[in-house]
């Protein structure tokens, strides 16, 4: 079979499997809808909590990135593996002892406030929206790069299936799935890297090839020597303050994201969401620490197999003229010497231009794999993209029907109603996101630095302080959300207004000389700040609120007498 | 047991967990944001075997500590849950939904 036709074959079984799971978990009533009846097991839902988190981006770029970034790429793994620390001792518990369906529920209940409430669910669906887009747009890509479908067809079809087992079976149908879908992803990610880290190292194992094998000390060389960033030297790419800010923000970012903070009310009891967390990062973690392995040891052996090598040979090699056709991989003998040379990638005499989207893409192939890992990579690819849009999807959906419509506009409403409404809140979720998929705004790069920025500024620090700063009353959450939204909105559309306005340059260069991605932690302090004074100047908390949370705090013990 | 007994077992059970968070979160912090951004430089000529010590904990060292770090809680909140007898009543906390006593 060609390799067109085993992804073929692979992404059509795995999409059944997706379907079937959509069928057998249909639900009928809300709490199987928002929360799967609080019934997932620890591990399971550490898993779905996994391919939730890892999106298309983390599976398909993240890698190359980082062998881009050389040591500052850490921003995105610890980054993006810190906050979970911080969910499992500072929330997660908490939450699901609190025990109802959504984040804005906890927020509008502890700050007894239907304002603060609808604060939440529009900055629930805004950073989910920014989210979501960058999704369906993978979905679009993963098939149109394996399966020569056109992307607006790619779309369509992911959303189709995204729409059946969200829409049909709620919270318990996207986690079932995404179970599966994280073992789908997982597998095709760690085949390659076990492959290219034999090959190089002998060494099976790839932390281990990477941590005991001088591989990554001999690509930092050979990056000097042809005039490219020392790979092991920290802040060659960022300042060591934007390093350390951009790696606070995703940390504290990740532990306010509403559609991950969401999934540990899924399971049965405190215990359980303790332990889901540590699953959850073990499951991810996989990833993480394999990612800088291959980002190092495929971009090694790309510059290895390349650099001065006669450009007539290196076309006959089979993976290089296929990437050369995709124009992910461009080669160039500016100097008409014959041979290529790798240069510094800003230089204009280089002669090989990467695409960082090939380090993950091509190490089959580089490593010689048999045709129907290429097939896995692109099936995990779909996976990954699929699993993360309808958990955001489901965010969406919840912070609609249930925090605006039902516990706002119409509290009297049956059952029915709202399981209703929040199938059809779903439904448009997935247009919506299609859409965006199909047109993606021009900014769509930069929803990073808005969903994590406006993540830690505004849920993190009023969840962290509901939970543990009794005296916290509703005018300071409120004016700390407040000043912490607009502060980081403000910053980074000043800092990106040339991609969202279209402006010729920066209104601003930095804050202080700190970047987009790194203010949310700046605003997440001066939401803290600003919460901390104004609740001490105001009136506390009325006694139900602070008996509420004296009962968050225990998973039983007031009960028990 | 009389209504102040049970709110003494209550905060010296919140006491317990609040230290054992906080002395989890300086190892965080000491593995990530301290050995992997502010002693970059320092840390990067010590080596970690074939990698600079500061390069390892970056990219590998602290993700793996993230993961023990979130285990050693569950199983010490498991011990702090049992010693206190907080874990039998789970089983009737979902009746008891709502319940604010």
């Amino acid at each position: 079979m060609t390799v067109e036709a085993l992804t073929l074959t692979l992404v059509v079984i795995t999409f059944g499997i997706y379907i079937y799971i959509g069928w057998w978990a249909k639900v009928k009533d809300t709490s199987n809808f928002f929360v799967a009846g609080n019934e997932i097991p620890a591990m399971a839902n550490g898993a779905a909590i996994a391919a939730d988190w890892m999106s298309a981006a983390s599976f398909l770029s993240m890698a190359g990135l980082i062998s881009f970034l050389g040591y500052d790429g850490t921003i995105y793994l610890m980054g993006w593996t810190g906050g979970y620390v911080l969910l499992a001792l500072l929330l997660a518990p908490y939450l699901r002892k609190f025990g109802r369906y959504t984040v804005p529920d906890f927020i509008g209940d502890r700050y007894y406030s239907n304002k603060t409430r609808a604060v939440a669910a529009i900055a629930t669906l805004f950073i989910s929206l920014t989210y979501v887009a960058g999704q369906m747009r993978g979905v679009g890509i993963v098939f149109s790069r394996y399966l020569q479908v056109d992307i607006v067809v790619g779309v369509l079809i992911g959303m189709a299936i995204v729409a059946f087992f969200a829409v049909l079976g709620g919270m318990k149908g996207i986690t079932w799935t995404q179970v599966i879908q994280y073992f789908v992803l997982i597998i095709a990610f760690i085949i390659p890297a076990v492959a290219i880290s034999l090959q190089l190292t002998g060494n099976p194992v790839p932390q281990l090839a990477f941590t005991f094998s001088d591989i990554a000390e001999s690509l930092s060389q050979l990056q000097v020597d042809l005039g490219m960033t020392e790979f092991l030297e920290p802040f060659t790419n960022m300042t060591g303050l934007n390093v350390f800010l951009v790696t606070l923000t995703l940390m504290i970012g990740t532990a306010g994201l509403p559609h991950v903070i969401v999934r540990f009310y899924t399971v049965k009891d405190v215990r359980s969401a303790r332990w889901s967390a540590g699953w959850a990062l073990i499951f991810i973690a996989l990833l993480y620490l394999t990612a800088p392995v291959i980002g190092v040891f495929a971009k090694y052996n790309l510059i290895d197999t390349l650099n001065e090598t006669d450009i007539t040979e290196a076309r006959d090699i089979s993976w290089v003229s296929k990437w050369e056709e995709t124009g992910l991989l461009t080669l160039d003998d500016k100097n008409g010497d014959g041979t290529l040379n790798f240069m510094n990638e800003n230089s204009p005499d280089n002669e090989v231009m990467i695409d960082k989207d090939i380090i993950v893409l091509s190490t089959p192939e580089v490593a010689e794999l048999a045709p129907i890992v290429i097939a896995l990579v692109a099936a995990g690819g779909l996976a990954a993209a699929l699993s993360t849009a309808s958990g955001l999807l489901l965010a969406m959906s919840s912070a609609v029907s249930h925090d605006l419509y039902y516990r706002i506009f119409r509290p009297d409403a049956t059952e029915k109603q709202r399981l209703a409404v929040g199938r059809i809140m779903i439904f448009l979720a997935v247009i919506l996101a299609g859409y965006f998929g199909i047109n993606p705004p021009g900014f769509v790069g930069e929803v990073v630095a808005f969903a994590f920025g406006l993540a830690a500024a505004s849920l993190f620090p009023a969840i962290l302080l509901g939970i543990f700063d009794k005296r916290m009353n509703r005018q300071g959450a409120t004016w700390g959300i407040i000043v912490g939204l607009v502060f980081t909105l403000t910053m980074i559309l000043l800092m990106r207004s040339v991609q969202v306005f279209g402006t010729e340059t920066q209104v601003l260069e930095n804050f202080l000389g700190v970047d987009a991605l790194g203010i949310g932690a700046v605003g997440a302090l001066f939401n803290f700040i600003i919460a901390f004074v104004v609740s001490r100047m105001t009136s506390p908390p009325p006694e139900e609120i602070s008996q509420m949370v004296e009962d968050i705090r225990l998973p039983n013990i007031t009960k028990k007498e | 047991m009389s209504n102040d007994q049970v709110n003494e077992k209550q905060k010296q059970y919140w006491k317990k967990n609040l230290r054992l968070i906080l002395s989890l979160l300086a190892v965080w912090f000491l593995v990530s944001l301290f050995a992997g951004v502010i002693l970059a430089k320092p840390l990067s000529n010590v080596s970690f075997f074939e990698l600079p010590l500061s390069f390892w904990f970056a990219h590998q060292g602290s993700i793996i500590v993230f993961v023990i770090l979130i285990f050693i809680y569950a199983i010490r909140m498991d011990r702090l849950d049992k010693e206190f007898g907080a874990e039998e009543v789970i089983l009737t906390e979902k009746d008891e939904k709502g319940d604010e006593s």
